[in-house]
This record gives C-alpha cells, sequence and structure tokens, in this order.
C-alpha cells in the first residue's frame, strides 16, 4: 500500500524525469571535449599504424635485404616482393609492392622485419585521386622512409623499452 | 496602426476595396511567416547547438562565425537537391502530403495574438480554430506514409495515426479546462483574464492540465521522446523515408512551425502572453511572449536530448490511461472551484 503510494507520487511528481533533466542540464555547462580536426589534433603514439615506409641505413644503403617474411607474414596478402642478386653478391628487392586497399594495417610486416627496414609511420592523412595510386611500389616507400627518418627513428627509440 | 490606416485610406482612391483587403492580408501574412521562418531556420541551428552541448559536443561551428549560417547552407543544401518520387507511389498525394502537413502549421498562426492588438485575425472560436489546424496536420503525415508505397513509411504513418488520435483527445480536455478559466475561446480573451501579475496566471489553478498539455504537445509534434513515428532506429524514418530535397524540408518546416507553436500556445494560455508576471514593476510587452515561449522552446530541445524513445504500447498506456483520467478527474475539481467561486482566477 505504501508503496504503491510511493510509486505515484514519484510517478507524478515527475521526479525520475526531472533527475535527468538536471543531468543534461548540468552536461550543458561543462567543457567541450571536441578536437576541431583539422586544426588540432589528438596525440599520436609511437606506436601508431599508419602509412608503410621503407627505412636506409645512414651510409644510404636501403635495409630491405628481400628476405620475405613480410610477404609471407601479411595476412591480406597485401605486399608483393621479387627480388635479385646484386653485382656485390646480395640480395635485394627489384620490386617491393603493398596494395593499401588490401592492407589491414596489422603492423605485422614490420614485426616479422628482422633488418627494420618496413615500417608503418603515423601518417594517416593521405589520399589518392587516380586509379593505381593504392599501391605503394618501391620507390614510393623509400620517398617516405627517407623524408621521415628522424621521426621513424624517434618513435623506435620512444618504444624500445617496451620491447 | 494609424500609420497603416492612413495609408490604406490612400490606396482605396486607387486599388478595389476587396483587392485592397487581399493584398493587406497577404502582407500581414508575410510580417508574421517571414520571422516565422527566420527562427524556425534557427530553431533548428539552436536544437543542434543545445544537444551538442548538452552531449559535451560543440556542435555546428564551421559555416559562419560560431556555425551561424549553418540553417542556410542545409536550406541551399536540400534546394538543390533532386525530388525523388518513389515508382509505384501515389505521386500528386506524394506531393501534395508536404504540403497538407505545412499548410495548416502555418495557418494556424493566424488567430495567435502577439498584445491586445496585434493579431492577424481575432475570431472569436481561436481556440477550436487552433484545435482544428493542429489536427489537420496529420493527414499530411498519414498521406504520406501511405502514398510513398514503403513499409516503413505505412507504419510510421500508422503509428503517427494512432498517437496523434489518443494525445489529441487529451490535449482538448487540457484546453476545455482553459476554457473553463478562460470563460471564451478567444485568445486575447483568455490572456486578458490572466491579468494582475503571476498569481493570476492560469498555470496555478490549471498545473495539472499544463503538465498534460506540454506532454501531449510533445508528442502532437512528434518530437522525442514521442518520436516514435519518425523512429529511425526501428523505422528508419518513418513516414518521411521517402522524401528527399525540398519535399522533405517542408516536413521538416511545419514540424518546428509546430513546435514553436505549441510553445507559444504554453505561455498564451497558462503563462499569461505578453502579459508581465510583476505588472507593478515592469509592463506588458510582446517581449514578455517571446520570452516565455523560448523557454518552452528550448524545454523542447531538452527532453529531446535528455529522454529515450517511449515504447509504442508506452506511449498508447501513458495517452490513454493516465493523462486523460488525470484531466477528467481535474476538470472536475475545476469545476467545484467554479461553483464556489475559488480565489483570483475563478471569480
Amino acid at each position: 500500500m505504501f508503496a504503491k503510494i510511493h510509486y505515484y507520487l514519484k510517478s507524478f511528481l515527475f521526479l525520475e524525469l526531472l533527475k535527468g533533466m538536471s543531468v543534461t542540464g548540468r552536461y550543458f555547462f561543462r567543457k567541450k571535449f571536441t578536437i576541431q580536426y583539422p586544426e588540432e589534433k589528438t596525440p599520436i603514439s609511437p606506436r601508431f599504424r599508419g602509412l608503410h615506409a621503407l627505412r636506409r641505413y645512414a651510409n644510404g644503403e636501403e635495409r630491405c635485404i628481400a628476405c620475405k617474411l613480410c610477404e609471407a607474414v601479411c595476412p591480406a596478402l597485401a605486399i608483393t616482393i621479387e627480388s635479385e642478386q646484386r653485382a656485390d653478391g646480395t640480395r635485394r628487392t627489384t620490386r617491393y609492392d603493398i596494395d593499401l586497399f588490401k592492407c589491414i594495417y596489422c603492423g605485422f610486416c614490420e614485426e616479422a622485419c628482422p633488418v627494420d627496414s618496413i615500417v608503418e609511420t603515423n601518417i594517416f592523412e593521405y589520399h589518392f585521386e587516380n586509379r593505381g595510386e593504392n599501391i605503394m611500389t618501391k620507390e614510393k616507400l623509400l620517398e617516405i622512409g627517407d623524408r621521415y627518418e628522424a621521426q621513424l627513428a624517434a618513435d623506435r627509440s620512444a618504444d624500445a623499452p617496451y620491447r | 496602426m494609424d500609420f497603416v490606416n492612413s495609408t490604406l485610406e490612400w490606396l482605396s482612391q486607387y486599388i478595389h476595396e476587396y483587392l485592397l483587403f487581399t493584398i493587406y492580408s497577404g502582407v500581414k501574412a508575410l510580417v508574421i511567416l517571414v520571422p516565422l521562418f527566420i527562427v524556425v531556420a534557427y530553431y533548428t541551428y539552436a536544437e543542434r547547438k543545445v544537444i551538442g552541448y548538452m552531449q559535451i559536443r560543440k556542435g555546428p561551428n564551421r559555416v559562419g562565425p560560431k556555425g551561424l549560417l549553418q540553417p542556410f547552407a542545409d536550406m541551399f543544401k536540400l534546394m538543390f537537391k533532386e525530388i525523388i518520387v518513389p515508382t509505384n507511389s501515389n505521386k500528386y498525394l506524394f506531393i501534395i502530403a508536404p504540403v497538407i502537413t505545412f499548410a495548416p502549421a502555418m495557418a494556424a498562426w493566424a488567430v495567435i495574438p502577439f498584445n491586445d492588438t496585434l493579431v492577424f485575425s481575432d475570431i472569436n472560436a481561436g481556440l477550436l480554430y487552433i484545435l482544428a489546424m493542429t489536427s489537420v496536420g496529420v493527414y499530411g503525415v498519414i498521406i504520406a506514409g501511405w502514398a510513398s508505397n514503403s513499409k516503413y513509411a505505412l507504419l510510421g504513418a500508422m503509428r503517427s495515426a494512432a498517437q496523434i488520435v489518443a494525445y489529441e483527445i487529451a490535449m482538448g480536455f487540457a484546453l476545455v479546462g482553459v476554457l473553463m478559466v478562460g470563460g471564451s475561446l478567444n485568445l486575447g480573451d483568455i490572456v486578458n483574464k490572466q491579468a494582475g501579475g503571476i498569481g493570476h496566471w492560469f498555470f496555478i489553478p490549471l498545473l495539472p492540465l499544463f503538465f498534460v498539455y506540454l506532454i501531449s504537445g510533445v508528442a502532437e509534434t512528434n518530437r522525442a521522446p514521442f518520436d516514435v513515428a519518425e523512429g529511425e532506429s526501428e523505422i528508419v524514418a518513418g513516414f518521411h523515408v521517402e522524401y528527399s530535397g525540398m519535399t522533405f524540408a517542408v516536413f521538416f518546416l511545419a514540424e518546428y512551425a509546430n513546435m514553436i507553436l505549441i510553445a507559444m500556445l504554453c505561455s498564451l494560455l497558462f503563462f499569461g502572453g505578453w502579459l508581465s508576471p510583476v505588472p507593478g514593476l515592469l509592463g506588458d510587452s510582446v517581449g514578455w511572449l517571446f520570452g516565455k515561449t523560448a523557454v518552452f522552446m528550448l524545454l523542447f530541445l531538452w527532453f529531446r536530448a535528455t529522454f529515450p524513445r517511449y515504447r509504442y504500447d508506452q506511449i498508447m498506456r501513458l495517452g490513454w490511461k493516465v493523462l486523460l483520467p488525470v484531466t477528467i478527474v481535474w476538470l472536475f475539481v475545476e469545476g467545484l472551484a467554479v461553483y464556489f467561486k475559488v480565489g483570483p482566477w475563478f471569480v
């Protein structure tokens, strides 16, 4: 009996509705969390997995030795590698393609690489304007690696203690 | 007003009386409707901003300073979009339906008084006219749902029809309560009856009826938490799934105009319209009416930001088994109050 009266009082006085409205009313004056994207950006982890790159050693020699571990580990079959023996007797790639439409950005290629050659940069804003641009060729990958080498090295060394 | 009358007299020398009347009415209608459109445009902006703020977001802020040109961007986008008429739909009804929703939403504004003299058409059955006009609007929704030849649209239309029938009755009874105190169907008379400060306003003796009216007003305009006719999580967009471009915009215009109308009626019928709460200190003015209306308009947005959608059967339960009995009980109480001439309201 008392419970029933209590129930009727509660619903006819809109107590719970008012409680809900007071919550949204308070949130109205809260500090907003919105990040104004092109002008503001969230901090990026050194482990971020974005666009790919091929790195070089300090002497300018490309790191990739065409072991094809990345090609083997790639779950999306996005990597295609062809290789040959160079005049100095070392094995190097003649072709190193990553299809960005197939790639799922899992980072396994980077994990598999014994010489830290293929890496994923923190570049996440890129687009294609023509067909075929989704295929990252060896030249394009090396160019990205050259351009962002400082950033890549810094990210790798920042993450090194946790590996 | 003198200026208007002298201008009319001067014009009547050159133009036939009837034609002059038509032109004059047209101009008067524009004077009400153009500001109404602007308010509707910025009401959509305010809705997105307020709901955004309540969800700790910033809301639209890209088009113009603070996003103030957003409504115009939306408007132009909708104007240039193609109006797609579905195959096997009833084309004539499909096109007419938004107009049927839109026209009554605008027509209802004819009897809204802004102060003692400022009213488009001061008819005696004003309240009845408003009830009639807001009821006609639902035919547009039903016809839209049927003419679209789409399952979701038909479901939305059916829900809307049932919901509006249920809440129209509660709303009508709430207004009967206002009639009993006000003693008139003329909106201006009802407001003038509330003269004498905040204590004389009708929301005090009619508090339950006011809440019933507000709730059924939200339900009548198909707004959250009673937006099952739209119900985007269940039936995509309800009655207007198949509408695009300007036809869609017209539905939206009507919905927002109706919301503003309900907000304004709340302030006219229960909160003394343009009357000042403390007549000795502050004078009566249209500003009071607009201020009170703005508060109720904000409430609509606040409700939407707060409450989850009612389940369909719960809506029916609330309408028939809660609101209706409450109004009937309160009409009886009010009858007693009228008989015993209670307080400053029933004399």
